[in-house]
């Protein structure tokens, strides 16, 4: 490390989407030579300061600086230019081209005009090298390839832009054990070629190994940096916890409940997402799903709701096993099932049409006779619903697109509710949702339980787990690591077991600190 | 070392249409009262080349997983421009044969900039600029007539070395002038990769917009050699509204028998060559096997509906996966 004389600097970058406040006067340096690791819980603001770097979003003030000069980059194409190259958690690869295409796409080597396609596969096939990836053809489809090899693909494709700075977002997310040291010995070779690399990872032992310097986030601020190896990893949880607590959950019931399980998985697998799980959730009973985004909570909820094929293991209703082989079968018969989608504008709502027609799509079957809907009956049970949930329309009539995304959210819930489920699957249902409509959400999701809804609750926001769970299950890399009941459903003890702290990393076999 | 099966996995879409035409060419050539004749042949490429001009174009536009409903009236515009213009002189002959490549550049880039800086889906905006061309077509020809420089259009109809279609090889020729750069530019990645993942293109840097308005420009200028030919074969220009929209279907139907796909980014304009001079030949084997003309558009459909289907099977197979929900 020669370099004192910072490469790339930011200061008092701040952004907002919306009333939402992603990045408030963050400041970060990079050095050359060394690997700098970026800690933060979800939503701590660490995709929108690196999306800022790629130029791939603007920020809304705030100043960058390469090489001491002030730089805006308008495009990724910008960035790239400038030696900042970043590989994306969602992949940046097109699906249809080729590898080698894929690799030199943002410069493509050119002779009279045309791409040469000799250069373009000698070119692919040093990165590939590079990468600790030379088993990939470069003439395959990205597409043809499995998760793991398009990662190695989207690591080689940076390495061949030359880049200054490299960014990696969860880039080792999908990898295997042996790819994960191949790609960890590539980036120590980068740094000691005097790149600057900023690595963020959810696996504390993944910066342990790697990191000379670590900056954590949270809240959209960068609240401490500090020489890798100084802080005890409860130093760091401790750092990253910390927002005001705003919400006002409803007052949880005492005691367990004693009723038998109404949804119950045994070994559940599905391709490399899910990884044996087991659980069950009783009549009366909100369980929450913990863990960092993306380790398999959504699946894990689409797997009940029979959108997944090729699942392994069981699911039982009422203690007995069923198959459920589509969501009509998952919200039909004894299932009685719901899932509240996390997108709820591609998944949840039909935008352009009305509220009634949204409201009654899941109820059609129970509301007509001889395939004729009631009207009568229908608007009965709208009423009720609109009620009950205190949907602020002009009207029924008006496309539901109109309304304000708490409403929207809450539409999708009565949708659901129509059908009077008796098992409730929630995915982040509060996201982008004001927090008084939050509110009514928390007090709602209680009075369903009371009422004898059995209720699985995937949140991103720990705050809500706390406060309306019974108890959680904190999934990584598609397992349960850890149940937390009453009590024990602690900020700590979700963000500890959600890094995997408590444990080893089986997967990157390189031995967690405890 | 196994690179030949990556090409093969390439080539498959386009192979397959080079398949099914010598299939249906053989079966109609053997059939044909004068046989495997030189103008046999000639007659077949002549009609063949048309669509195939057409068809060409509508693969630049669906590589981008956008399409254009405007090509048949871009081909009927441009046939009716050059029974006006491409006449007299060589010298008139030559700036009659640019003004009528000129306006299909110009059609095209209309197009692209609707569909591109406009924002507006591509299937309305081609619907409109269609309903466009037509008129100017129409008010053209109000009626059918005109003439062309028949110097030209015989020998560009006519016969090399007395086998060899002269329309065919002026395909050749633009296949080598305008596809093999396109497909091989840096534009022309971009458009296929624009198709393919916009997101991921954008992400990766690449100069998306150029590349679909590239796409959408040369869609406009090959339909406009599409009608440059049509006035060399029927010596006249008529706004045909008929003729012009069963062009575009037709050239729909091609791109597909051809291996590209609708959802863009894959795909290529040789497939979509073979894939409408197979579909000419589907109407010519009904000829030569003596059915009522009544028939034939039902025959028709059903072979095209059958030949479809094929390339669909695999397609069923690959997306059957958590993001064909998501």
């Amino acid at each position: 490390m020669d370099g004192a004389a910072p490469l790339f600097r930011m200061e008092g970058i701040s952004k907002r989407y919306g009333g939402v406040r992603a990045l408030e006067k963050a400041d970060l340096t990079v050095t050359a030579g060394s690997i700098h690791a970026i800690l933060g819980e979800n939503g701590a603001g660490k995709s929108t300061l690196i999306k800022v770097m790629a130029g791939v979003v603007a920020p809304d003030e705030g100043a960058m600086s390469l090489d001491g000069r002030e730089v805006t980059f308008a495009s990724p194409a910008a960035a790239n230019q400038a030696g900042i190259v970043c590989i994306f958690q969602e992949l940046s690869l097109i699906p249809e081209l080729s590898v080698a295409d894929n690799i030199v796409i943002s410069d493509p080597p050119k002779r009279f005009g045309m791409i040469d396609r000799k250069a373009q596969r000698r070119i692919a096939e040093e990165a590939l090298a590079r990468a600790g990836a030379s088993d990939i053809h470069p003439r395959a489809l990205v597409k043809d390839l499995p998760l793991s090899r398009r990662q190695m693909v989207e690591i080689a494709k940076a390495l061949a832009r030359k880049p200054r700075i490299l960014i990696l977002d969860e880039a080792t997310s999908a990898l295997t054990a042996a790819d994960v040291a191949k790609v960890f010995a590539v980036l120590k070779r980068l740094r000691s070629e005097g790149l600057a690399l900023l690595y963020i990872s959810h696996r504390m032992n993944e910066i342990a190994e790697l990191a000379d310097h670590c900056t954590v986030f949270r809240n959209g601020r960068n609240v401490a940096s500090y020489p890798a190896g100084s802080k005890s990893d409860n130093e760091v949880v401790e750092l990253m916890i910390g927002r005001e607590y705003s919400h006002i959950f409803p007052p949880k019931p005492v005691g367990a409940s004693a009723a038998t399980p109404v949804l119950e998985a045994r070994n559940l697998s599905w391709a490399d997402r899910l990884d044996n799980i087991s659980l069950s959730v009783r009549a009366g009973e909100v369980v929450g799903l913990g863990g960092l985004d993306g380790q398999g909570q959504r699946e894990l909820l689409l797997a009940f709701f029979g959108v997944l094929r090729g699942l392994r293991g069981e699911v039982l209703i009422d203690g007995k096993p069923v198959s459920i082989a589509s969501p009509t079968a998952a919200s039909h018969g004894r299932v009685g099932m719901a899932l509240i989608p996390e997108d709820r504008k591609t998944e949840g709502l039909m935008l352009p049409m009305t509220v009634r027609e949204n409201l009654s799509f899941a109820a059609l079957d129970r509301l007509s006779k001889a395939g004729i809907i009631d009207r009568a009956a229908e608007q009965r049970l709208i009423d009720d619903m609109v009620g009950l949930l205190a949907i602020k329309t002009a009207g029924l009539d008006i496309p539901v697109g109109a309304l304000s995304g708490g409403n929207q959210q809450k539409v999708v819930i009565a949708k659901w509710l129509m059908r009077q489920p008796r098992i409730i699957l929630l995915n982040d249902p509060t996201r982008g949702i004001d927090v008084g409509t939050k509110q009514e959400l928390y007090q709602l999701m209680r009075k369903l339980a009371d009422a004898g809804a059995a209720i699985l609750f995937y949140s991103t926001d720990y705050d809500e787990l706390i406060g309306c769970c019974d108890r959680v299950l904190v999934l990584y890399d598609g397992a349960i690591k850890r149940e937390l009941v009453g009590e024990g459903i602690t900020e700590h003890a979700l963000i500890a077991t959600a890094l995997n702290i408590h444990g080893d990393d089986r997967r990157t076999g390189l031995g967690g600190k405890a | 070392m196994k690179d030949w099966r990556y090409w093969l996995a390439e080539e498959r879409g386009t192979l397959l249409a080079f398949g099914i035409f010598i299939v249906m060419f053989a079966i109609y050539s053997a059939n044909h009262p004068a046989g495997f004749t030189a103008n046999v042949v000639q007659t077949a490429a002549n009609k063949g080349v048309l669509l195939a001009f057409v068809a060409m174009a509508q693969t630049l536009v669906v590589i981008t997983a956008g399409i254009d409903l405007s090509v048949g009236m871009i081909f009927t515009l441009t046939n009716c421009m050059a029974s006006w213009l491409v006449v007299g002189t060589g010298l008139e002959t030559v700036f009659g044969v640019l003004a009528v490549l000129g306006t299909g550049l110009i059609c095209g880039a209309v197009n692209g900039a609707i569909v591109i800086y406009g924002r507006l889906q591509p299937i309305v905006a081609t619907i409109a600029t269609g309903a466009v061309f037509f008129g100017l077509a129409l008010l053209l020809r109000p009626v059918p007539g005109g003439s062309v420089n028949e110097d030209l259009a015989d020998f560009l109809t006519g016969r090399f070395f007395g086998v060899v279609p002269a329309s065919l090889l002026a395909l050749l020729v633009i296949v080598l002038i305008v596809w093999v750069p396109f497909s091989r530019s840096e534009l022309g990645r971009a458009a296929y990769a624009a198709g393919s993942s916009e997101t991921a293109a954008y992400m990766s840097g690449v100069p998306i917009r150029r590349g679909k308005f590239l796409a959408y420009t040369l869609a406009g200028l090959l339909a406009a050699i599409g009608g440059l030919f049509l006035t060399f074969f029927t010596y006249t220009g008529e706004a045909a509204y008929a003729s012009g929209n069963a062009y575009t279907l037709f050239s729909i139907a091609a791109v597909v028998l051809g291996g590209v796909s609708l959802f863009g980014g894959k795909g290529s304009a040789i497939g979509a060559i073979f894939g409408a001079l197979a579909f000419r030949t589907i109407g010519d084997l009904l000829f030569v096997f003596d059915f009522d003309p009544l028939w034939q558009p039902l025959f028709q459909g059903v072979i095209l509906l059958i030949a479809v289907s094929l390339g669909a099977f695999a397609l069923f197979r690959v997306r059957n996966r958590l993001e064909w929900f998501l």
